[in-house]
């Protein structure tokens, strides 16, 4: 008589009654059901839905663990007590206990906020209309705390799932209706609603703003910078991190954005278990490059002048694009969302070579936020369906021509 | 009811609940997004077109006879727009800072969806007092549903109601801004107004499971 027994116990006594799905969606996030199917063909396969967010949420640990680290590094660094980083990915400098003790304090909380707000209003739903808990919030509820900065107040996050969860995803039916990305829908949300607390110089890095303020109140500290890579090329500054740094993510910005290479490996790992589509990242990747170098086109033939409040991001060589801001962690983690992306092959290609060239667009035009990504993902998650009906139609007329020719 | 005979009644409170021209009909949306900000502008915008809908309607209404149905449109455009020109005169008069921040808004009544429909669906075909009444509740309907979208934009957009700070100072941190409270930025842009717009929708055809279509 384990747990495990009580939960079956549990189960039974509940079976039928309003509550029902929350016994059964507990039960089954820690065993594997004990009914089996009695009639019917069936056909076994392993990877379920709980499965597949599963990977994902393993693709997600190095990124989180990483970010725990960095939010830490940044913090000590900022104020000087550390030096940076000197020799390569496994640098003494950064991987401190004291480092990641301040990320862990920081960062965990984010997490069991998000977690709990929005598995709350998922169970509320799944007994209003009683049907099973889905398992679709375990992503969303990872990848939120990865993409907000990291001294963002805990209500505000609160708030934001809150949002999200019910006008993102429950108002459309739940689980695989949405037609938004739900993280990138709170995290859309969060910027529109408290931009103070989600753009500028001084957010990305934990205790930056308390900072500032001491000393425009007069305290005799060292002023500090935490302005991501992206906001100073903006203003037309040079980007002040070495591409190792870029590449290994000793940089600022949101939680787990920062380390490509960690990123990279999740990658590895979600087209290696087939969950994450290489196709949407593999096009992504290259319409940021044509972007890129459309840009460094515009550039380099003289069209605009060093004056112009466009030339720092316009300049910045093609590649440096895939290695900083959000751009490396959309297209992988939430570009490649199986709901919300196209659904058709060809369909994938056109979705993520659009997805990359608009992130970059907005990286570089829009003065007021210097990163594109987020926006990038929700316009084409708008125009996902509509890319799949026409390669759809495409497909039904070239097959009708064969018929006609075959007839004729 | 004694006033009122019961299908009186039910002209104006029809358009107040189960047949409202925001929520059921999707009428009006263009302005109860745009001037929604302010609970104060709300309610002018709902007063202003209970003026216009309630006269025009009775106006269209004794004119119907004599109306030849080929230029009928242009007609009630002319009334309309006579309407509306005396509430933005009478705006400009006597709550200018109001009526620049309605700014095109009062004038584009004319072109409110709720108020043509009015005069061709109800006005042509009934009498006066008839058509006061429908007039009547079909302008309550819409500035119902456009003061409890005011309310909460401005309640949690700026924290105050009718220009009062309700929630405390933002400025001095004194009420809920002590406690790290603050204003939603989005709550004062029209995307939120929608939103608001759509959970009143979601709340009322839950509540009523006749009116959800297929």
């Amino acid at each position: 008589m384990g747990l495990k027994q009580n939960l079956h116990n549990l189960k039974k006594k509940y079976e039928g009654t309003k509550m029902a799905p929350l016994f059964n969606g507990f039960h089954t996030f820690l065993y594997t059901p004990d009914e089996v199917t009695h009639n019917g063909t069936h056909i076994k396969v392993v990877d379920d839905l709980k499965r597949t967010m599963n990977t994902v949420i393993m693709a997600l640990i190095p990124c989180l663990i990483f970010g725990m680290f960095n939010a830490g590094y940044q913090h000590y660094l900022a104020i000087g007590e550390i030096e940076a980083v000197s020799s390569g990915f496994f640098s003494a400098e950064f991987w401190t206990l004291d480092n990641f003790l301040i990320g862990a304090i920081k960062v965990l909380p984010l997490v069991v906020v998000s977690y709990v707000v929005g598995l709350a209003i998922e169970f509320v739903f799944c007994i209003i209309k009683g049907h099973e808990i889905e398992e679709g919030y375990l992503v969303t509820g990872m990848l939120v705390p990865l993409i907000v900065p990291v001294d963002i107040p805990l209500w505000m996050l609160a708030v934001a799932v809150a949002f999200g969860v019910v006008i993102g995803k429950e108002v459309f039916g739940g689980t695989g209706m949405n037609i938004l990305n739900p993280a990138l829908t709170i995290r859309a949300f969060l910027f529109f609603a408290y931009p103070t607390w989600m753009s500028g110089d001084k957010v990305w890095v934990h205790g930056a703003v308390e900072r500032a303020e001491e000393i425009a109140g007069g305290a005799n500290l060292d002023a500090i910078s935490g302005e991501t890579i992206l906001g100073s090329l903006a203003q037309g500054n040079s980007a002040g991190y070495s591409v190792a740094d870029m590449f290994f993510g000793f940089i600022p910005g949101s939680v787990g954005e920062t380390s490509a290479l960690l990123i990279l490996i999740g990658a590895l790992f979600l087209i290696f278990t087939k969950i994450g589509s290489w196709r949407i990242m593999l096009s992504s990747v290259v319409g940021a490059l044509a972007m890129g170098l459309i840009f460094n086109g515009v550039v380099s033939s003289g069209w605009i002048t060093e004056s112009s409040k466009f030339y720092g991001l316009m300049s910045t060589e093609f590649w440096h694009h895939l290695l900083i801001g959000g751009f490396a962690f959309g297209t992988v983690f939430m570009a490649t969302d199986p709901v919300t992306a196209s659904q058709t092959n060809k369909g994938k290609w056109i979705y993520g070579f659009l997805v990359g060239f608009i992130s970059i667009l907005i990286r570089v035009f829009n003065p007021a936020y210097p990163e594109g990504v987020m926006l990038a993902i929700l316009l084409m998650n708008v125009f996902a369906p509509t890319i799949d009906h026409y390669v759809v139609q495409a497909n039904v007329k070239k097959r009708m021509k064969r018929l006609k020719v075959k007839t004729a | 009811m004694g006033l009122l005979s019961k299908k009186d009644a039910k002209l104006i409170t029809d358009p107040l609940a189960d047949n409202n021209p925001i929520t059921i009909q999707v009428l009006g949306i263009c302005s109860a997004l745009a001037i929604t900000a302010e609970l104060k502008a709300s309610i002018v915008m709902a007063v202003s077109v209970l003026f216009v809908l309630g006269v025009g309607n009775v106006v269209i209404s004794l004119m119907r006879n004599i109306i030849p149905s080929k230029i009928r449109i242009i007609v009630q455009l002319t009334v309309v727009a006579a309407l509306v020109i005396i509430v933005d005169q009478v705006l400009k008069a006597f709550a200018y800072e109001l009526s620049k921040t309605l700014s095109v808004f009062v004038g584009l009544i004319i072109t409110n969806c709720i108020i043509m429909g009015r005069f061709e669906a109800f006005a042509l075909g009934n009498g006066p007092w008839k058509s006061f009444l429908d007039g009547i509740g079909n302008a309550l309907g819409y500035g119902v549903i456009l003061i409890i979208v005011g309310f909460f934009r401005e309640l949690l957009g700026s924290g105050t109601l009718l220009g009062f700070k309700v929630l405390g100072d933002p400025i001095e941190k004194t009420g809920l801004y002590a406690i790290g409270y603050e204003n939603n930025g989005f709550m004062l842009l029209s995307p939120m107004a929608l939103i608001v717009v759509g959970i009143i929708i979601w709340v009322q055809r839950s509540r009523n499971k006749d009116l959800i279509e297929d």
